[in-house]
């Protein structure tokens, strides 16, 4: 068996510790050790962003890191942005936009566009549109997750 | 009065599982001691087997089995096809799970490793070792059925795998008269569905018991579990199988596949859960493709753009093997449809099947009616150039006039309700149609190349009939049932056969029962995808889910009604006949304060204390509804584009689609249906398609070679509707979740070609890429002011397949 690396990563605000194999990606360690599945796996070159999480506060593609680069990181999840009962503005505009249908590219969608209001509290539909060039959707042809990221970040201007 | 749920766009009730992360889909499921399958595949497109050796994976770190092909023989059956069109010399050709002897595709199983987890498995996959013996390939359908092209199946012939034909009228007689004759060569290329969630199964025998429980990511868990049951020999009542939360289908997920058929061949072997999930490099060789025509089409016409006859002859690919329901799609569900919205007295199609060294071709989302209506439109627009006539003129001279109730068609079928001019007319109003006309001749003045397209369609959907389907040789029924029990706490939970992956009937059937019976949405849950605890049903595919399964639903809330009314009026000591309904009450009538709420009565039936006689307790009841008819929705669409001559860069600059799907449960729900139906479609247009090279390899085997639409190529999506209810079901519903993709390949590539009209390139195979639109451009003898080309030459077809 190849050598086990120790590595102490907080997910979602809990740390944890593990030993990974070198060539663990994060996403396998965050769905297959930590049981956090809300992150998907939709391709293995890292065009189609199902995995996107955030690590220490910008977005990442978790297929396209090793958990051993996550060693010391803050990670956040989709499973890790609601409070408890109380979903962030952009889930509640994926949920009133109908931003989604099967569901599967979502968590990645919505951490993306998370950051694009955080980058850009005022985005155009073009800068959106630009922002989730590296999210892929199959069910939606991206409009209602269009208008939900238009939604959320006019939410987060107190509108 | 409260506005009718019943039409409301409210958010989907399934979301806030699928926003959050706490949804599962299969590959999300772990059971205990289970461990992880990976399958090694053939990477030549045809070749024989000379040898295997499995030592060294077997002697790999964490490997507990690996299986061949002459593991599987005698334990496992070949996979079966459920569609055998009739009096087609159909060649039900041997479709092992592991290919023994010879491999015909590249992603034909080879082996399967089984160890503790995937990376092991991955591991050891590449310390099989396996001598090929190459075979010559072909992939081109049409090239395949040719004399001396390289055979796959000794049972099948000149790779032929079956021959239809279907016709109305007089198709010879109206060619020999006609005025005009259009024709084309349509290349419907080869495409990958690519839902975002790969094919996964996780299989887990029970030795003891003898039971299979099977979590499957398919679009129809009864029809997996009968399959299953064929494959395995494992009785059908000792088979369980879930469709747990599944990340879209667009067709792939219909079949059966080998893969978890081998799943489950694994656990039984071994006695222990064993999961298989697909890499998506591996999902773009091993899950079927769609499409993948060659259609000669021709159109005849009287001088004034009448349309008096179409025929085509088509080589529709099958891949290597007949797939669940592949022989199906370019038959029944496209060369039935060559009238379209049109009137069209006269009609032949004839459809080769035939096998080629490429991955097994199924249903993919409009299966058959996007290539029957992109050649109508497509010839629709040579009859008008020929003519001399507008493109929209000449399809308002062929359209069939409104009808509300049954309209037969040359080819033998009876549409339920259209009114397509009314679609046309709204479309034309919406984008503006005479001023963009007006605008385009003087842009083109200036250099400027900007299109429009529009496509009318009607389709069939609501698969449908049984008596049909069992005619037209389908495998199966194709009716729907429902259960629904409704608790002595007024609460409701609605048991569906159909299987929802994304289409949101958990909330829309959940409107239905609330529209029928008075009940708040929010106190019924709709309960799917599980053989164990759903009714039978035939699954969700064929835009039949809300039209025969939502039926289903509808008829049952009435059936609790009357029995409800029969317990209300016994409560009321009053006489049945005098109990009114109305918002979840039953009351006596012209005494409303004398009344039972459905609740009440609901508490009632389920204790049981007090019931009229000859009424059973409990509130339940179950509806199986099998359609009179198929559903024909129908619309208009338009695309507008703009086409940079120096580079060949195609802009989608507006989409408007007016589509009729009859009254809508949930026009939010709707009008996405449409949305990424629409961007679907424009994937094939302008930039998806499966290339091979000519040894059958997949050079599109990836995302990063496989173009999907995404969000900054494609516009906002307009999308509006007119509402003409199907006689054929109780809600009058049509269905919506193909109509998309059925219209804009066919509108957008309409308007590709409109904008490059006056530089004379008059055809291009899809997908339109800026290289192929570059060059024919340039071809063409465009001379980049806008001035000074040729008119008159017309660019010939490349065929890239």
């Amino acid at each position: 068996m190849p050598n086990k690396v120790p590595i102490t990563v907080a997910v979602n605000g809990r740390s944890h510790s593990a030993e990974v194999e070198p060539r663990t990606l994060l996403v396998h360690f965050l769905r297959e050790t930590l049981n956090l599945t809300g992150t998907k796996i939709g391709c293995d070159t890292s065009q189609c962003g199902a995995c996107v999480v955030k690590m220490n506060g910008v977005t990442v593609k978790s297929c396209t890191a090793f958990a051993v680069q996550a060693d010391g990181a803050e990670v956040t999840t989709i499973e890790g942005l609601a409070d408890g009962g109380n979903l962030t503005a952009v889930q509640e505009a994926f949920w009133n936009n109908h931003g989604l249908q099967c569901g599967y590219c979502t968590a990645g969608m919505i951490m993306t566009v998370t950051e694009i209001i955080e980058r850009n509290p005022n985005p155009s539909a073009e800068e959106v549109r630009a922002g989730l060039e590296g999210n892929m959707c199959r069910c939606t042809g991206y409009n209602n997750i269009v208008r939900a990221a238009l939604a959320a970040a006019a939410a987060g201007q107190g509108g | 009065m409260t506005t009718r749920i019943f039409g409301s766009g409210i958010r989907r009730r399934e979301d806030p599982r699928l926003i959050t992360g706490q949804a599962a889909y299969t590959d999300d499921i772990k059971l205990a001691g289970m461990v992880h399958a990976a399958i090694l595949r053939s990477p030549h497109a045809h070749a024989r087997i000379t040898s295997i050796n499995t030592d060294a994976a077997k002697a790999s770190a964490g490997v507990l089995a690996v299986y061949t092909g002459a593991d599987i023989e005698g334990v496992l059956n070949p996979i079966p096809c459920a569609w055998a069109i009739p009096d087609s010399d159909l060649k039900a050709v041997a479709y092992p799970a592991i290919a023994s002897g010879v491999v015909r595709y590249v992603g034909d199983a080879v082996a399967v490793v089984v160890a503790e987890n995937r990376y092991q498995a991955e591991d050891a996959l590449e310390l099989i070792d396996v001598g090929y013996e190459p075979l010559p390939s072909i992939i081109n359908p049409e090239a395949a059925l040719a004399d001396g092209a390289p055979q796959l199946h000794e049972d099948a012939p000149n790779n032929q795998a079956f021959h239809w034909v279907a016709a109305g009228g007089d198709t010879d007689a109206a060619f020999a008269d006609a005025a005009i004759t259009v024709s084309e060569t349509i290349n419907q290329q080869k495409l990958i569905p690519t839902p975002m969630e790969t094919r996964s199964a996780i299989a887990s025998w029970s030795s003891a018991m003898g039971e299979l429980t099977l979590w499957n990511t398919t679009q129809n868990p009864h029809i997996a579990r009968f399959v299953t049951c064929l494959v395995t020999g494992v009785a059908e009542h000792k088979i369980r199988v879930i469709a747990p939360e599944v990340g879209g289908g667009f067709g792939a997920k219909i079949a059966v596949y080998p893969w978890e058929m081998i799943t489950a061949f694994c656990s039984m072997q071994l006695g222990v859960p064993v999961k298989w999930t697909e890499t998506r490099t591996e999902n773009y060789v091993a899950t079927t493709h769609g499409r993948d025509h060659v259609e000669y089409v021709e159109m005849a016409a009287d001088a004034n753009g009448k349309v008096t006859a179409v025929r085509s002859v088509v080589y529709a690919g099958m891949g290597a093997y007949l797939s669940t329901a592949a022989p199906g799609i370019p038959t029944i569900l496209h060369g039935l449809m060559y009238s379209g919205p049109y009137d069209i007295a006269n009609i032949k199609a004839d459809v080769y099947g035939v096998f080629t060294n490429s991955t097994p071709v199924e249903a993919y989302r409009g299966a058959g009616r996007p290539e029957a209506t992109f050649l109508l439109e497509r010839l629709m627009d040579k009859v008008g150039d020929a003519v001399g006539i507008d493109s929209v003129e000449v399809r308002r001279r062929n359209l069939i006039e409104p009808f509300d109730n049954n309209r037969d068609v040359a080819i033998g079928i009876t549409y339920d309700s259209g009114n397509y001019s009314g679609a046309l007319d709204q479309l034309l109003g919406h984008i503006g149609y005479d001023q963009f006309r007006h605008d385009q001749e003087h842009e083109r003045e200036h250099g400027t190349f900007r299109g429009v397209g529009v496509a009318c369609y009607c389709e069939i959907c609501g698969l449908g009939p049984s008596q049909v389907a069992g005619a037209v040789g389908f495998g199966g029924g194709l009716w729907e049932s429902a259960t629904v029990r409704i608790y002595a706490t007024g609460k409701v939970n609605v048991f569906i056969g159909t299987s929802p992956h994304g289409q949101g009937e958990e909330t829309t059937f959940a409107q239905i029962v609330a529209d029928e019976i008075g009940v708040d949405v929010d106190d019924v849950e709709v309960v799917h995808g599980d053989t164990d605890t759903t009714p039978m049903g035939w699954g969700t595919y064929g835009s039949r889910t809300t039209v025969v399964g939502g039926a289903a639903v509808a008829l049952t809330m009435r059936k609790l009604r009357d029995k409800a009314r029969v317990i209300a009026a016994h409560l009321l000591e009053a006489d049945e006949a005098d109990i009114e309904y109305e918002d979840g009450q039953f009351f006596v009538r012209g005494a409303r304060d004398r009344a039972q709420s459905i609740q009440d009565v609901a508490l009632q039936a389920n204790v049981a204390w007090n019931l009229p006689e000859g009424i059973e307790p409990g509130m339940e009841a179950s509806t199986y509804y099998d359609p009179p008819n198929f559903s024909y929705p129908f619309g208009a669409h338009a695309a507008i584009v703009s086409v940079d001559p120096d580079n060949g860069h195609i802009t989608l600059d507006r989409y408007v689609a007016v589509d009729d799907c009859g009254p809508q449960i949930n026009p939010m729900v709707v009008e996405g249906q449409v949305h990424g139906g629409v961007v679907q479609g424009a994937g094939q247009a302008l930039w998806e398609g499966a290339v091979y090279d000519d040894n059958g390899q997949l050079l599109t085997g990836t995302m990063m070679d496989y173009a999907i639409p995404r969000a900054h190529l494609v516009p906002d999506i307009e999308v509006h509707s007119t509402v003409t209810p199907s006689p054929h079901n109780p809600l009058g519903v049509k269905g919506i979740g193909e109509t998309g993709t059925i219209a804009s390949t066919a509108a957008i590539y309409s308007a590709v070609m409109d904008a490059l009209k006056p530089i004379g390139v008059t055809s291009l195979d899809m997908p339109l890429t800026p290289e192929r639109i570059w060059r024919a451009i340039r071809e063409a003898g465009y001379t980049g002011n806008g001035h000074g080309h040729s008119h008159d030459h017309d660019h010939g077809h490349g065929h890239n397949h």
